[in-house]
């Protein structure tokens, strides 16, 4: 089983321990993982403001990069959620505008393959004891596009209440969004706070110390948001939580 | 002619003042919240939802891919139960229309039932030009109307007003267009409708003339179909002596058969009702029962350019239910006023750029008004994938693209304001696809890291003014990869390697080099 990491760009740029985290965690399952130097962005950021365009170029390279490999794992449900749902929708708005099947074929190459974390772990591997340690309250945030998108269901719950001393909390009006939504953040700064501001006063209503979430640009802004006030609840992304044992503790 | 209302601001702007209105924020989470639990309630009793969903989804796709059948089939049917039917291509011809009806009657009043399609084009402003008074007779209808106010919901176009406030405007405006609220009003739920009642009552039972909308036509048997849940409308669709109907020509569906499964879809998924209270149903006229004319006026007004656009074209299976305006976190906080049109929340945001053969600012900020976490999608019943038509719209605004205006296909061009973003964006993709480039940026912020402060100027401020910026981490994940996991002399050849192998590879591809491929 060829596996390899799609750390995705914020990971690369911003939050690196997730993408080591994860490394750690397959490499502990006895997962060989790989990283393809060629991986960049999967151009989501581009895509959801309307430049599609400017998309089709990092489709090729995605295709491209993890050309060979049997399983794609990314540590984000967005990102994951671009790949598989509007991949192909780029490749058939190229097709329709008369310029073939090649995007379309990219597409079709790298769907099937491209996990989210949670998926992969619990539906690949078959595991929701990942043998983690965690001894503090977590609270766990579903961000959108893993939640509707990918339709995550019960799996990062289910990976969590396996993890050793963890306790979760239940965070009230879990399933609304938390307001970044990509570029929506800055072009509808004062809806996007307003939202923001709402997760972040559940967040600390729910006790816990943690935040977790499988999408740290989500993370990134509800982070903000509650450093900003002062708060003490950390934003961490799920792989962390997962990577962490009695031995090497996060 | 545009759907949006004069003078709008764009979506940003709009939305702003209302998130800082906190007695509108509570109202609004308080009404929004508790529709949206009753309504998964109502939902989570059918076993079969889901086929319901995908069942209204597909009877509406067939009906719209075969539309100029079953709008023929229709005509034939209304005209043959005694109706008059009507085409109206935009909003100024429908009003004309209207108007020239009313004025045929003799009449300078009307009752009107609660519709969208007459607000859309404005009709009520039409016939007070032409010195006719048209009466909403639908409770919040009546409450926005007296308060010189605009609807800011589909079902409830006063959720942004509380009882206290709806008390007063009874008391004071009630007098001035008939029968005055009674002495001492109170702001008890009864109360209030029973002043409402009294003052409507009047209305009715004077009216020659009723203007209505329809949820639904069956062009089997030519049936309009009204849903409603306080019998005012059917008040107004029996007791005149005329009636007339201006509805969206995508409104239509073939059968009864078909019907059934909508009058399932719309009670649960807009009032959280097993069956909708007062559900009226008519064909043409009759000498002895109800109005004896009947007029049809068939409203297209962009919906055939909308129907033209692959990706568009869902956003007609509408229903208008509001289901999605009631799960929708920026329509909670920006408020229906701030889309600028009687269509509020994620359907405004679809509908109205689309429907608009003008565009205006609005129009190009209403498809950024969403933060795509695809809650309205989740509960939209006949499936319109929102988010997808917002990220299609906002590749028009964009990029421009052909779009069908008046059954012209037509380029447009890119909206403007745009420039800096797309260079921004062009330049992102082009960093992205050279991982040279790419690392050499990551490096390059390492090294600034400690210089990020806390806050930026503008438009950097639109971030930190709520929100502390992220620390840059000593080291990328890729330099860690490369780091501790490559050897040494593998390094520099794998990086090379990498990028010389795609892009040897994509020598030949689709990807469209000129002028408007800009970067890429
Ligand atoms: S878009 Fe869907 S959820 Fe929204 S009003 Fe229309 S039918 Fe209802």
């Amino acid at each position: 089983m060829r596996v390899a990491l799609f750390v995705t760009c914020i990971n690369d740029a911003l939050y690196p321990r997730t993408g080591q985290a994860v490394v750690t965690l397959l490499e502990r399952l006895g997962v060989e993982v790989d990283f393809p130097d060629a991986q960049s962005c999967c151009g989501q950021p581009q895509f959801n403001t309307g430049y599609r365009h400017a998309t089709e170029p990092l489709v090729e390279r995605y295709a491209d990069a993890f050309e060979g490999y049997d399983h794609i794992v990314v540590p984000s449900g967005s990102c994951a959620a671009m790949v598989r749902d509007n991949y192909p929708r780029i490749g058939a708005k190229a097709a329709a505008e008369g310029r073939g099947r090649v995007l379309s074929a990219a597409a079709e190459r790298v769907v099937p393959r491209t996990y989210e974390l949670t998926e992969f772990l619990v539906d690949v591997l078959g595991v929701t004891d990942v043998g983690a340690y965690y001894p503090h309250t977590v609270t766990y945030h579903p961000t959108c596009h893993g939640l509707r998108m990918l339709t995550l269901g019960e799996r990062p719950r289910q990976l969590l209440e396996q993890v050793e001393g963890l306790q979760l909390r239940e965070l009230e009006g879990a399933e609304e969004c938390c307001g970044f939504g990509g570029t929506f953040a800055v072009k509808n700064a004062a809806v996007s706070s307003a939202m923001g501001a709402d997760k972040a006063r559940h967040i600390e209503a729910s006790g816990a110390g943690s935040v977790c979430a499988v999408d740290n640009s989500c993370l990134m802004h509800i982070g903000g948001v509650l450093s900003r006030s002062g708060s003490q609840v950390r934003p961490l992304h799920l792989a962390e939580i997962l990577a962490s044992t009695r031995n090497a503790p996060l | 002619m545009s759907v949006t209302y004069l003078g709008m601001p764009p979506f940003p702007q709009a939305a702003q003042d209302s998130t800082r209105d906190t007695r509108l924020r509570s109202n609004l989470r308080h009404a929004t919240h508790t529709i949206r639990d009753k309504r998964a309630g109502a939902v989570a009793e059918l076993p079969d939802w889901a086929a319901l969903r995908t069942a209204g989804a597909q009877i509406k796709d067939r009906t719209l891919r075969h539309l100029d059948t079953y709008l023929e089939q229709l005509e034939a049917a209304v005209t043959a139960a005694g109706g008059t039917v009507h085409w109206a291509v935009d909003a100024a011809e429908a009003n004309e229309i209207v108007t020239r009806l009313v004025r045929e009657t003799g009449e300078r009043e009307v009752v009107k039932v609660k519709s969208m399609a007459t607000q859309e084009i404005g009709l009520n402003e039409a016939l007070e030009d032409s010195g006719i008074a048209a009466y909403e007779t639908d409770l919040a209808e009546l409450i926005v109307q007296l308060g010189d106010d605009r609807p800011s919901h589909i079902l409830v176009p006063a959720i942004h007003r509380n009882r206290g406030e709806i008390r007063d405007i009874f008391a004071e405006k009630m007098g001035r267009w008939g029968r005055p609220a009674p002495d001492g009003l109170g702001d008890s739920p009864a109360q209030l409708a029973e002043a409402a009642r009294l003052h409507l009552r009047e209305k009715f039972l004077n009216a020659k003339v009723g203007i209505s909308g329809a949820n639904f036509m069956v062009a089997e048997s030519g049936t309009l179909v009204v849903v409603e849940s306080e019998g005012n409308g059917r008040m107004c669709l029996t007791l005149p002596e005329t009636l007339i109907s201006v509805v969206g020509i995508e409104k239509v569906v073939p059968t009864w058969q078909d019907l059934e499964v909508f009058l399932q879809l719309l009670p649960r998924s807009s009032t959280a009702e097993r069956m909708n209270p007062y559900t009226s149903t008519w064909a043409g006229s009759t000498e002895s029962d109800g109005p004896r004319g009947f007029h049809l006026v068939l409203l297209d007004n962009g919906r055939t350019d909308t129907l033209a656009d692959q990706v568009g074209r869902q956003t007609l299976r509408c229903i208008r239910c509001s289901a999605c305006l009631n799960v929708c976190p920026v329509y909670e906080r920006a408020g229906g006023h701030a889309y600028g049109s009687p269509y509020p929340g994620p359907i405004g945001a679809i509908l109205t750029p689309q429907l608009d053969s003008v565009e205006t600012g609005l129009d190009a900020s209403l498809p950024y008004a969403s933060s795509l976490c695809g809650a309205c999608y989740e509960v939209c019943p006949v499936a319109i994938d929102i988010p997808e038509v917002l990220v299609h719209l906002r590749e028009r605004v964009v990029q421009g693209g052909t779009v069908t205006v008046r059954g012209q296909r037509t380029t447009v061009r890119p909206a403007k304001g745009h420039a800096a973003e797309r260079a921004a964006m062009r330049a992102a993709s082009w960093t992205f696809d050279h991982p040279r480039a790419l690392r050499a940026g990551e490096r390059l912020a390492v090294r600034a890291r400690r210089l990020v402060p806390n806050r930026l100027p503008r438009p950097g401020s639109a971030w930190t003014d709520t929100r502390d910026t992220p620390r840059v981490p000593p080291e990328s994940f890729r330099d860690w990869w490369r780091r501790t996991r490559t050897p040494a002399e593998a390094t520099e050849a794998a990086g090379k390697g990498g990028e010389g192998k795609v892009r040897q590879e994509r020598a030949g591809s689709a990807r469209r080099e000129g002028p408007t491929g800009g970067v890429r």
